[in-house]
């Protein structure tokens, strides 16, 4: 095990990095995949339905109990799905421009997978009693940077909604980028109370998003254990429901639309091509529910007012680096399901906006209503500041 | 006539549209636990209703014999045409027949052409054609879509009735009572 440790740590630093990096993109893509496949069955529980269960390879079928549950989960049909998607004939429609044609796709992932470097997904307590992030690349950039490549993915929208040169894409392709534009303000707005407070005078400014994790991991009874959410929930909210719009899930899929625009952008797109959108969309969801859960639900903290590093000392975990930074991921990450599933629970709660109804939210309520927000924690955070 | 429908402005907590939504979304919750409501269809079939109209089928009755004579009546009431019978007379080397007059020599119902309407049994006079429960019927060829007899009576069976025509009848001719 040590060996091996100090093999690693000789390794040169790109080869770690790339190393690190397509464990982290190994991880998110058939992640997002997977999210598909708890979409099919969320939907079908609450439309009253079994959903699929079908699929089992026929070995794992002589497995007694674990088997039929598997299958009965429909956990083989992801696995189905993404055979079928990366064996059947991958067309290309005669009225494309075939050059846009596949690269939206390409633009697409690029992305989805890039702002995962640098969103913290866990924290460890090294020999120095020290909380440090797995994550990436801890950047001071952070969040700015995230919301610049994230922002790029409605070039993918838009290039094949115009590179498939027919009606409906071509108008979901419109309406997506009108809509990404609109909400992507009240989203950046919304947060900068958060880095207001996290940047007190005096400090070195950071965007990162682990010390906003680490703004909110105070010890009991102090505000800074408090979570922002608590702190700050108008700011919260207007995230969430951007957050909504940014990834283009109901009641904001306007850029997709089934019931008047087929398939909006990715009407034209087969196979993988079309498989590659939806993964894209899968991990927007993930980070943009991973972003919120760092800056709005403390991260890796269990609970308010416990840190991770007390949680784990209560466990008796506290000179076990591998098993705290292993715990963290599994907060985090069931943070980042639950927001998975609100994003599915919502879609079969809220009927679709009309486009009009999207732009009027968008402009004249959440905006106004993130400048206001902004407006009353800068003075509030100003006067507490003082005040200390 | 005309009139305005009075429209209440709507309240705080509707305008906010939030509270509807986090209604809305109890709503679903519930249906997430709920039972569900699909049958996994191949493994469990639906409990058939009685009164349901499946394919039709000829009857025997609880002697085994067949009732139908082949009066016809279905294959003139039937809407589509989708009944042919082919009328003929009773063997006279049968004695537990010896009473009934006409059987039928061929009865076919093609079942690309049945619409399930029911008149055919509705209108026999024997109580001899049913529309049972098979509702799941499908075929490579269209040959295959038409059943014969010997299918018909597959599928049908024996009816378990009261009536036990023919030993009335054949009870009648033994007391020199024929009508």
């Amino acid at each position: 095990m040590t060996a091996l440790y100090q093999y690693w740590l000789n390794l040169p630093l790109v080869l770690q990095m790339a190393i690190k990096g397509l464990a982290v993109i190994g991880f998110m893509f058939p992640f997002g995949g997977a999210c598909s496949l708890i979409e099919r069955k969320v939907s079908a529980w609450m439309q009253g339905r079994h959903g699929p269960n079908r699929a089992i390879p026929f070995w794992i079928a002589w497995v007694p109990i674990i088997g039929p549950l598997l299958q009965r989960l429909g956990v083989f049909h992801l696995m189905a799905d993404g055979g079928k998607m990366f064996f059947k004939e991958d067309p290309i429609p005669g009225h494309v421009n075939k050059f846009y044609f596949v690269l939206a796709p390409i633009v697409a992932m690029i992305p989805a997978l890039t702002t995962v470097s640098v969103v913290p997904f866990g924290a460890y307590v090294d020999a120095a009693g020290q909380l440090v992030p797995l994550i990436l690349a801890d950047v001071d950039v952070g969040l700015l940077a995230l919301f610049a490549v994230s922002s790029l993915g409605v070039y993918a929208l838009i290039l094949a909604g115009w590179a498939s040169n027919s009606k409906y894409p071509f108008l979901g392709g419109v309406r997506a980028s009108a809509q990404l534009i609109s909400y992507e303000l009240s989203m950046t707005l919304s947060i900068l109370p958060v880095f207001l407070w996290v940047n007190a005078p005096g400090g070195s400014g950071t965007l990162s998003l682990f010390a906003v994790v680490q703004a909110q991991s105070g010890p009991w009874h102090a505000w800074s254990g408090l979570w922002f959410i608590f702190t700050m929930p108008v700011a919260a909210l207007i995230f969430l429901i951007s957050l909504f719009a940014e990834t283009n899930r109901l009641p904001f899929d306007m850029a997709e639309g089934e019931a008047d625009l087929v398939g909006g952008f990715h009407t034209e797109y087969g196979s993988l091509k079309w498989g590659l959108f939806f993964v894209a969309e899968y991990s927007h969801m993930l980070i943009g529910s991973g972003v919120f859960v760092l800056l709005f639900l403390g991260g890796w903290n269990p609970l308010p007012w416990l840190p991770l590093a007390t949680f784990a000392g209560w466990l008796g975990l506290a000179g076990n680096p591998l098993v705290v930074g292993a715990l963290s991921i599994v907060i985090f990450l069931s943070k980042v399901l639950f927001f998975v599933f609100l994003f599915m629970w919502v879609r079969w709660t809220v009927p679709r906006f009309r486009y009009d109804q999207v732009m009027k939210l968008g402009w004249q309520k959440l905006l106004p209503l993130a400048i206001g927000n902004l407006i009353v924690y800068a003075l509030v955070i100003a006067w507490v500041q003082v005040k200390n | 006539m005309a009139y305005v429908v009075e429209r209440k402005p709507l309240t705080l907590a509707e305008r906010l549209y939030l509270p509807q939504i986090f209604a809305g979304l109890r709503i679903t919750l519930k249906h997430l636990f709920a039972p569900n409501v699909t049958l996994q269809y191949p493994e469990e079939r639906p409990v058939i209703p009685p009164g349901y109209r499946g394919v039709p089928t000829l009857v025997r009755d609880p002697q085994g014999r067949e009732k139908c004579v082949s009066c016809q009546l279905c294959e003139f009431v039937c809407p589509p045409k989708a009944i042919r019978i082919t009328p003929g007379a009773v063997p006279a080397d049968q004695p537990d027949q010896l009473h009934i007059e006409k059987a039928p020599q061929a009865f076919e119902i093609d079942m690309l052409r049945c619409i399930y309407c029911g008149l055919c049994q509705e209108v026999c006079p024997e109580e001899a054609i049913f529309l049972q429960n098979q509702y799941s019927l499908s075929g490579y060829t269209r040959a295959e879509m038409v059943n014969d007899k010997a299918r018909l009576y597959e599928l049908g069976g024996t009816l378990p009735d009261q009536h036990y025509k023919w030993d009335k009848k054949k009870a009648a001719a033994e007391h020199g009572n024929i009508h």
